[in-house]
């Protein structure tokens, strides 16, 4: 087990909640995890699973009104950040934690030079002249790999490309050296070959600087390729969460074996091709009416009169390989 | 940049030239001329005596001739004189200018210095009481004539202090001065300050949605800084755009505030000039104005290029 130290982020009981026209919903209920120095956990659910929300309750960035943290702690370096004042939080955004985020065309302000950026980040949190910190905003775009980093830094978004401006957002969010870097989807919206250089220089980086690394993905390729550790998310909770061998070698959750059969396999030369892709039937149910019981049960093809009407425990099944589900134990025989 | 400032002077100069026939041609579809209106007032018509005197103004050629004249005379700078007071039409237009201008200038700076700043708390504070209070204030701004803002104005300066501001020519300080033009140019921009919250407002608020704000507050950047070095900077184009067209439709407010308060600025003289068909002065007056409006058009594009760098004028 970890040492009490080594610990960046002790998330505990999570909750955020949506006040909206029909009703309240639970974004994130009773979410708990931890991040240690230097790993990367990542957060793997389908849209609305509440994993964004997640992302920016962390940040506590979450747009109030309509949303709002409403229990739970967020303990980043031995420091409860729900328990601070806005001007304490604004001190430790951008420096202690930091986020990208998923559309590099629209994240970076388009009126203001890729420099001054970077250099606002930095003196945000450091006192540093206007000189030094145009330095290390340089040097913070050459660590990011931008060929010719100080022309870089004096060009305005536009002028750069897709990949080339997330590799911008990431000099960013790491020029304070955070202890924690929240990623939420950093790759989704570049082209596939990007896709791997950035994942690529966001491990390079993490273990570099020894970061902790919050990934919030769809795309279980990508966890299987970074995290050291999973937490599956389903309608604001839970669901599942393990070493990443474990969860891909043998996945307790429904839901985890349904979101892993859904990877399109590719036939083995001659092999015929697959006929029609696995899909999970159904989608994520609104969270303002969610069932009584387990939220997956609508779509699960295990679920049974108890499903329905209690909802599972997180269950140790060993190795701090945890599940909510009644059925757990069928789900590695059904596969 | 060059080749498009080239282009952009010459298409200026096109316009500019549309303008003089619009002008000198409406001004001779508007009925009678000076002499009609001298010998109705005299009350005695001797057709002789009349035709004398259209010949001796030259109003007896033919337009095209008139036109010739006037903008041949325009280009090399000789005006004219104004039939009225028989003096040289540059004498009589030049020394109201400043006047107006002042006017104007302090109009545009209220409407900027106030307008700008409300709008993006309004926008900022979207939904709250200060909002609804702010927007119903511009609502009032945008429905009051300024002549009948001004009437207001002078009606409760008399109930309150007894007397009305009177126009001092001759300010002796900053003070003075400022004190003299204010009312009226509070009046008069009272209705931009009005438009240009309303534009700031909706400008921020579409603004203040896009993902680079929430990044700006990622970083830990504080409120003022996200509304004002983020968000401001983005928004503010839309706002210059109303703001130049603004100093267009001015001129427009200030014909009246000027006649409400009696300033004796080019903007009455006009409305005079226009009353006594004195074309040397309408012509000459109106092309000026042109130009001005022309040029806080180009004015307005070129702080485009500024404010924005992802607009470029490129050949």
């Amino acid at each position: 087990m970890a040492n009490k130290s080594d610990l960046v982020l002790d998330v505990k009981n999570l909750k955020t909640v949506f006040f909206t026209n029909s009703g309240l919903f639970k974004a994130v209920d009773d979410l708990s995890f931890t991040v240690k120095r230097g790993e990367t956990l990542a957060i793997v659910g389908e849209s609305g699973c509440g994993k964004s929300v997640t992302a920016l309750s962390l940040m506590r960035l979450v747009p109030d009104p309509p949303g709002r943290i409403v229990g739970g702690s967020v303990t980043l370096e031995g420091t409860d950040l729900l328990a601070l004042d806005e001007a304490q939080m604004r001190a430790v955004r951008g420096n202690r934690i930091s986020m990208i985020f998923q559309e590099p065309m629209t994240s970076l302000n388009p009126v203001i030079r890729i420099g001054d950026q970077i250099v606002e980040a930095v003196r945000l949190h450091r006192n540093l002249s206007r000189k030094e910190a145009g330095e290390i905003a340089v040097e913070m775009l050459r660590l990011v790999r931008i060929p010719e980093p100080a022309r870089r830094a004096r060009e305005y978004p536009h002028q750069l490309s897709g990949g080339m401006r997330q590799r911008a957002m990431i000099a960013m969010a790491l020029a304070c050296r955070p202890a924690l870097l929240i990623a939420d989807e950093p790759t989704t919206a570049l082209d596939v070959t990007i896709q791997a250089q950035i994942l690529a220089l966001i491990l390079d980086l993490q273990r570099e600087l020894g970061t902790g690394l919050v990934l919030i993905t769809h795309d279980l390729g990508v966890v299987a390729q970074t995290a050291q550790r999973v937490i599956v998310m389903y309608a604001g909770r839970k669901v599942e969460e393990a070493g990443v061998e474990a969860l891909f070698a043998a996945p307790k959750h429904p839901y985890t074996r349904g979101l892993m059969a859904s990877i399109p396999a590719v036939p083995a030369s001659g092999a015929p091709a697959q006929a029609r892709l696995n899909e999970i039937p159904g989608t994520v149910p609104s969270l303002v009416r969610l069932p009584q019981g387990c939220a997956f049960a609508p779509r699960c093809k295990l679920a049974v009169k108890r499903c329905e009407a209690e909802y599972p425990p997180l269950a140790d099944w060993g190795g701090g390989h945890l599940a909510a589900c009644w059925r757990a134990e069928e789900v590695a025989e059904v596969a | 940049m060059f080749a498009y400032l080239v282009r952009r002077l010459f298409l200026m100069l096109v316009t500019l030239f549309g303008i003089s026939i619009v002008i000198f041609f409406l001004l001779r579809i508007v009925p009678g001329n000076i002499v009609d209106i001298l010998f109705a007032a005299a009350g005695y018509v001797d057709p002789a005596d009349k035709a004398n005197l259209e010949k001796e103004l030259g109003i007896d050629q033919p337009l095209i001739v008139q036109y010739w004249h006037w903008i041949s005379g325009f280009l090399r700078g000789d005006f004219g004189y104004s039939y009225v007071s028989e003096k040289p039409a540059l004498q009589e237009i030049l020394p109201r200018i400043p006047i107006t201008a002042r006017l104007a200038g302090l109009a545009l700076l209220f409407s900027a210095s106030i307008g700008i700043p409300l709008g993006v708390i309004s926008a900022v504070k979207q939904g709250t009481k200060l909002d609804y209070a702010l927007r119903v204030v511009s609502l009032s701004g945008l429905s009051l004539p300024s002549f009948w803002l001004g009437l207001l104005i002078l009606t409760a300066a008399v109930a309150m202090f007894g007397q009305i501001p009177i126009f001092n020519p001759n300010p002796q300080t900053w003070l003075e001065a400022f004190t003299t033009y204010a009312v009226p140019a509070a009046a008069v921009g009272f209705r931009s300050a009005a438009l240009t919250m309303r534009i700031t407002r909706s400008s921020m608020l579409e603004v203040l949605r896009q993902d680079y704000i929430r990044t700006a507050r990622a970083k830990g950047a504080s409120d003022a800084a996200v509304n004002y070095h983020h968000a401001l900077k983005n928004a503010i184009l839309p706002v210059i755009t109303v703001i130049g067209i603004e100093a267009a439709f001015l001129i427009g407010g200030l014909i009246v505030t000027e006649t409400v308060f009696n300033i004796p600025g080019v903007a009455r003289f006009l409305v005079e000039a226009i009353r006594w068909r004195d074309y040397p002065i309408v012509q000459n007056l109106v092309m000026f104005i042109a130009v001005v409006v022309v040029f806080a058009n180009f004015t307005v594009d070129m702080l485009y290029a500024v404010f924005d760098p992802r607009i470029r004028y490129t050949d």
